[in-house]
Parts: C-alpha cells; structure tokens; sequence
C-alpha cells in the first residue's frame, strides 16, 4: 500500500526521490508547513540566505558548474517578487532551476490576502513553464514534470506555486513518485537530422575561411568533448561567446577568445571576413552580432540547435540543425572521420593549405590588435584592472570556477582569465544581473566545497547583494572575492564617456563608498586593500595562501578609474567596426 | 500578411493566458483571437489571426510551439481553408429604414434575430471581409452595437489538426 503524507511532506520527499540534495531559500507564513517538513528529515539540505534574489542566484551558480537543476524555495508575496530576477536571470541563459513558492490558501487567492502575489501570472513570461498545485495528491507528478522541462531541451526555470492549504499537515494522500514523464506536447529535440549533418559536413570540408562561433548551449549539453574533437580534426578556428568561454581551451590556439561588442579584434575580423559560420549553441545576440545586417556578408550559415525558435530568429541560417549539441556533434564527429578517411590525399592538401592560410591571416590580427597578455605592474601608475584579472589567473593556475558581476569588470575576466575547461566560467550573459557574482559564487561553492571558487566583482554590483556575507559565514563559505574597485558604475561611466561628452549622470559615488576592508571584517571575513600595482600579487598571493584557505577573502583593488574595455564595437557597424583604443578612436575597417 | 493560426491547446487553467502572453511579450499582434474546448474536452482550440511576413509567421510558430501546453499549430493559410466569423449588428431601425435593413440583411443571408419596435439585431456568419462589406453596405442606419466573434477556420479536405 502506497505511503500517506502530507502535502508539505510529499514535496520534500519527491525533491529527495529527484535526487535535489541542496536548496536555496528564505522562509515566511505560506511556507511555513513545508519549512517543517524540511526540519524532519535530513537528505535535502536547506541553505538560509538573507535575499531571496541571492536564493535564485546560487541555485544558478550550483546548475551552472554542475549541470543539474538548482533548487529555490520563497515564501508567498515579497518571497516570490524577490526572486523574479534570479529566475529571469536563468531564463535567459537557459539555466535548469526550480522556484518552489509558497502561496495564500487557496480559499484567499484572488482577494489581496496578506503577503499573496500573483506568482504564476507575474513569472510567466521569464519562466519555461510553471505550475500551481491544487491538490496534495499532484505533488509528486508535478514534481517530476517540473524537474524534467526545467533539465531537458532547451534548460530554463520552473515554478511551482504552492497555496499553503495544499500542504496542510493535518491532510494526507498517497504519495507515489512517477518513476517517468508524459507529456504528449512537450518533445524536445534530440538528434539532428541526418541529411542536414551531411550538408553541413561537405560545407566545412570545402570552405576557405571557416569560423566554429560557440556558445553556452554546448556548455549546457555537456558537448565539449566532440566539439573539441571536430575543431582539431579540421584545424579551424574557434570563436567563444560569453556564455560558451571554457567550451574549447581558452589558451588553444585555435581559439580566438570572445567574439562581439567586446571580443578580440581577430575574432570579430575573422568573424567578419569567413566565408563558412559553424554556430552552435549559440543565438546570434544583438551583442555578438552588431548590425545584423551587416552581419558576416559573405558567409553560409550552420546553425544547430536544440531550440528551432533560436534558428533564423536573428541570422537566416543556410543549413539549420535542430538538436541536441552532443547528439548533433558525436555524429558530426563520426562522420567527418569517414570524410577524411575518404578524402584523397590532393584534396586534402589544399583542403591544410586553405586552413593555414586562413590561420596565417588570423594570426596577423592577433597580432597587430590582439589583448596584451602580459601587463607589468607599475607603481608610477594606478592599477589596470586587466592587470589584477591577468594576476588571478597566474596565481590561481587557471584552474579557478570563475563568477563574476555585470559591467567592466567583467568583460576584463572574460578577456584576460583564459578558461580552459567548461563550467568554470560563471556569469550572467543574457540578462546581465548586477549582483549575481557573489550568491553564484556560494552556489558553486556549495555543489564544490573542495575547489577554488572566485568571484571577480566591481563595487557597484557587489553591493547589490553583499548581504550575502552573512550566509558566506555560516556555511562556512570560502570564496575569494577580487573587487575591481573604480569608484563608480564604470561600463555606464565609459558610455557617458563616449556617448554623453562625458557628462557621468549618476554614475559615480566616490564620496560615500564604505571601506571595505572593514565591512568586510564587521561580518567576519577577511579583507586586504590593495593600491599599488607592486602589492598585488603579494595580497592575491596571501589570499589564495593555505594560511587562508578556509576563509573569505576579499581583495579590494582601487583601479584606473578611467580605464575603458576595448576593442568596443561601433553602433550600427558590422563586426569588424571597433574602436580599439582611447587613442586610437575609431578603426572603422 | 493576414494569416490564421489554428493551435491546439491543453484544456488546463492558464494555458490561454501563456498564448497571450507570448504575443505581448513578443511584439507579435493579435487580430482576433477564438478559443473553446473541442470534443475531447482535454484539449482546446484556438484560432488567432495575426499579420506579418513569412519570417515572423515562422517565429510565431516556432514560439507557440515551445510553450509547453500547445499540441498543435497549424497555419491554415499555408493551404486550401474555410474561414468564418459571426457577427451581432444592433441597428436603430425606424419605420423607413426597416424596410432597406431587411432587404441587406437579406442579400447577405443575414437572420434577424431580435426585433423590437426601433431596433433589429442582424446575425450574419461569413469571412471577415463579408462581415465589413455589410457593416459598409448597411448605409445610413445608426448602429447601436456590433459582436464579432473573431476567425473559426479548418483545413479543406483531409487536412486535419489533431492531437
């Protein structure tokens, strides 16, 4: 005979029988039933925050640098509106997570009852799908259903909103978990069509200037593998977004490093000038693409991926591919290696020669505008936040999960740390959340207590979310935090800069910024101010030293507040229009 | 343009409220829109007629596809189809133009259907385009209201949208 739970016992145990083993989440009245269902029992561990936005954030933190869905759980009302952002965050990047939100009772929806909010109605357009149980007995289904739409086919948030009469524990019902999902209309994708892999294998096979533009669907469909396979089994060059940094080694030289508003300037010329863009995984951003119209001129077009609304959304795409990455790439893999088997020895020479010099002419552009890798400190000048992020990734061996805020600072991580390994590099791409680096942070750390975790942040977004100090103390978080500290809102300063005559309309607060170091040590951590370029890598040293392994550290860097991220991208331009320089201006090719 | 968009939808609560929201959200408009259960009472039909050219008909598809409760989308346009929308005309009718109305309604093969001493109210079914040729042919008659249902279209022949 089937067990008897109540509501609030049946949603942990079905958590536990999904095999969640952590959640994120703040407690209140709605939630109360199911906060006592947690108390009495122990495989599901709950993590207390200080904001429910911080909830959502490490349970991203914890699905990006694991894979598996990170679990939330808020209260009704502010609880709910609280995490909207962390959710829309996920969404964006298509990041598998749950949002359990608690609810009025049923009997008081729609009656502006204390603390209700319309959950379902105000998450709809961020979330994939959502649910709101209106019997105990659901629990269980909608459990798994939600836990399967949020990890498959194109990854993204769930919601379930549940009204607290639901999880009464005076009311029982049969708890039984599904041991599968039916969804008669919901499919995902799987493998890509056959002929459509062959066309787009004789399109790479003949191409003269071809570019593999990457993006963080591979990520997210664990395919870095037969993606780094095909790469080196052609030789070509491979371009990263943001969001697919780690996808192939960053310090390959096959690859170009980030493509787009701020890539490498032999990224986006090479982007500009291929005849052959193999995308994957990646959706032809308005921050990779510049002009769409002006977009690779001269260029066929394969898109594979495993969402078909994505393809010929933005950039019409010659050879589209709907799939999974992996599927698509383990058969692009096997049947490239009977290609060349086949390919008779002429061919295959001019085939070499095409490549190099294809990659002689990149190389060139490394060259003449490539990121300077090897910045010197210097005492007689402020320090180069380019600098500090080069510095990170010397004393960190490269090996570090990387998080980071939104602004300058991290576009200076995405160019100067090179990721050498997928899941490493955490950041919010699509949405761009000021405040995300540090709760992300404590997600990785909680689903990776024994590695190195980083959060590159700016003084601006750190104090979006720097309540999360707190929590950092009572699990015990070690997390290193390198502040970028350049006394103002410094992406929003560099556009005044050069958009606005300069004029810093509410973009700079030098007069009022706490010191650091101290709030730091009011909630128990450590911190080290660093203003001497000289002092840098003996306060990073002393950060990431044995001495202070188990502590927070935080390193607060006062940087050139007037440096500025190049190469940018020139409004309205194709992608080879940069501006390369403060000097320079315009490099309007 | 115009196209007719037939989707199937899970009969569940909110399901509407998802095919909505993404054309709001997605700047995609919303001519008319129909919706009721239809004879398996699981699933939903709804008709929305939208504009666009072929690319942003394609995303439209494509986006109603990924919400999780729609089944079906078919494009009825793509094909052969029969289209029809039903329409309630309230008309000041006085004695002199009594006469005039009947005779209208009449070349349209409309039913009056409510009469009372200064008011007819006409029905009339058709495509859209009959609807606003009679609401152009009806003259000088004062309208007092006007109910469109919104497009109801199927597949000509053994085109068909099922679950």
């Amino acid at each position: 005979m089937a067990e008897m739970l109540s509501g609030g016992d049946m949603l942990i145990r079905a958590l536990q029988d999904e095999g969640v083993e952590h959640v994120f989440g703040y407690p209140g009245g709605a939630a109360l039933h199911i906060y006592d269902a947690i108390f009495r029992q122990q495989k599901v561990e709950h993590v207390l925050v200080r904001h429910e936005q911080a909830a959502t954030h490490m349970a991203d933190g914890y699905a990006r640098s694991t894979g598996r869905p990170g679990v939330v759980l808020v209260t009704s009302g502010p609880g709910a509106t609280n995490a909207i952002t962390g959710i829309a965050t996920a969404y964006m990047d298509s990041i598998p997570m749950v949002v359990i939100s608690a609810q009025v009772p049923q009997e008081q929806i729609g009656t502006d009852a204390f603390q209700e909010t319309d959950m379902v109605g105000i998450s709809r357009p961020v979330v994939k799908h959502s649910f709101m149980i209106k019997d105990p007995a659901e629990i269980p289904s909608v459990v798994k259903k939600a836990f399967h739409l949020a990890s498959t086919g194109r990854p993204g948030p769930v919601v379930i909103d549940v009204p607290k009469d639901t999880t009464d524990p005076t009311m029982f019902a049969e708890y039984q978990f599904p041991a599968a999902v039916k969804m008669r209309s919901y499919n995902p994708a799987s493998k890509g069509n056959g002929r459509q892999i062959r066309k787009a294998l004789a399109a790479l096979v003949s191409a003269n200037r071809p570019v593999f533009y990457v993006g963080g669907g591979v990520i997210m469909a664990n395919a870095t593998d037969s993606l780094r396979e095909l790469v080196r089994s052609l030789g070509y060059p491979v371009t990263n977004t943001l969001m697919g940094l780690g996808a192939v080694p960053g310090n390959d030289p096959q690859c170009l490093g980030m493509l787009g508003m701020h890539g490498t300037y032999q990224a986006n010329m090479a982007m500009h000038e291929t005849d052959l863009v193999c995308c994957i995984g990646a959706r032809f951003d308005d921050r990779v693409t510049n002009n769409p119209d002006k977009f690779s001129p001269s260029a066929t077009i394969i898109h594979i991926d495993v969402d078909p609304a994505s393809i010929s959304k933005i950039i019409e795409a010659d050879i589209p591919i709907v799939g999974d990455a992996k599927l698509v790439l383990e058969e692009m893999c096997a049947q490239l290696a009977k290609i060349l088997e086949a390919e008779p020895e002429a061919e295959q020479h001019a085939r070499q020669a095409r490549t190099q010099r294809w990659c002689e002419q990149i190389g060139e552009w490394r060259e003449q505008h490539g990121l300077n890798h090897e910045l010197r400190a210097d005492s007689a000048r402020p320090i180069l936040p380019q600098l500090a992020v080069q510095m990170l990734y010397k004393v960190t061996g490269g090996d570090a999960f990387v998080t980071s805020d939104v602004g300058q600072h991290q576009m200076f991580a995405a160019q100067y740390y090179h990721f050498n390994e997928p899941r490493r590099w955490i950041n919010s791409g699509g949405l761009g959340t000021m405040g995300f680096g540090l709760p992300a942070a404590m997600g990785v750390q909680m689903a990776h207590p024994l590695e190195t975790v980083v959060c590159i942040t700016g003084e601006g977004s750190f104090m979006m979310n720097m309540q999360e100090l707190s929590t950092c103390l009572q699990y015990g978080f070690p997390i290193k935090i390198l502040n970028l500290n350049n006394q103002a809102l410094g992406m929003v300063k560099q556009w005044q800069d050069m958009q606005y005559g300069g004029r810093h309309s509410q973009s700079t607060y030098s007069d009022s910024l706490p010191d650091f170091k101290t709030l730091v040590e009011a909630f128990g951590h450590v911190g080290i101010k660093v203003t001497d370029a000289n002092e840098l890598e003996p306060a990073l040293d002393w950060a990431f030293s044995a001495e202070l392994k188990g502590k927070l550290v935080f390193v607060d860097v006062w940087v050139d507040p007037h440096e500025h991220v190049y190469p940018m991208a020139i409004k309205g331009g194709s992608m080879r229009d940069m501006i390369l320089s403060k000097s320079t201006g315009a490099e309007s090719n | 343009m115009r196209r007719i968009l037939a989707v199937l939808l899970e009969n569940e609560a909110g399901a509407l409220s998802r095919v909505v929201g993404l054309f709001a959200q997605r700047n995609f408009n919303i001519e008319s829109l129909t919706v009721a259960p239809t004879e398996d009472v699981t699933l939903s039909r709804l008709t929305v007629t939208t504009a666009g050219d072929e690319r942003r008909i394609e995303q439209i598809t494509k986006q109603l596809h990924k919400l999780v409760e729609v089944v079906k989308v078919m494009d009825l346009c793509e094909a052969d189809h029969v289209e029809r929308e039903l329409m309630l005309i309230k008309l000041r009718a006085s004695s002199d133009e009594r006469q005039e109305i009947k005779r209208t309604a009449d070349i349209f093969r409309g039913q009056i259907v409510d009469v009372t001493a200064d008011t007819y109210t006409v029905q009339l079914v058709g495509p859209s385009e009959k609807l606003d040729a009679f609401l152009r042919a009806i003259g000088t008659a004062p309208i007092l209201e006007v109910v469109r249902s919104g497009v109801s279209g199927v597949g000509r022949g053994d085109r068909v949208l099922s679950s």
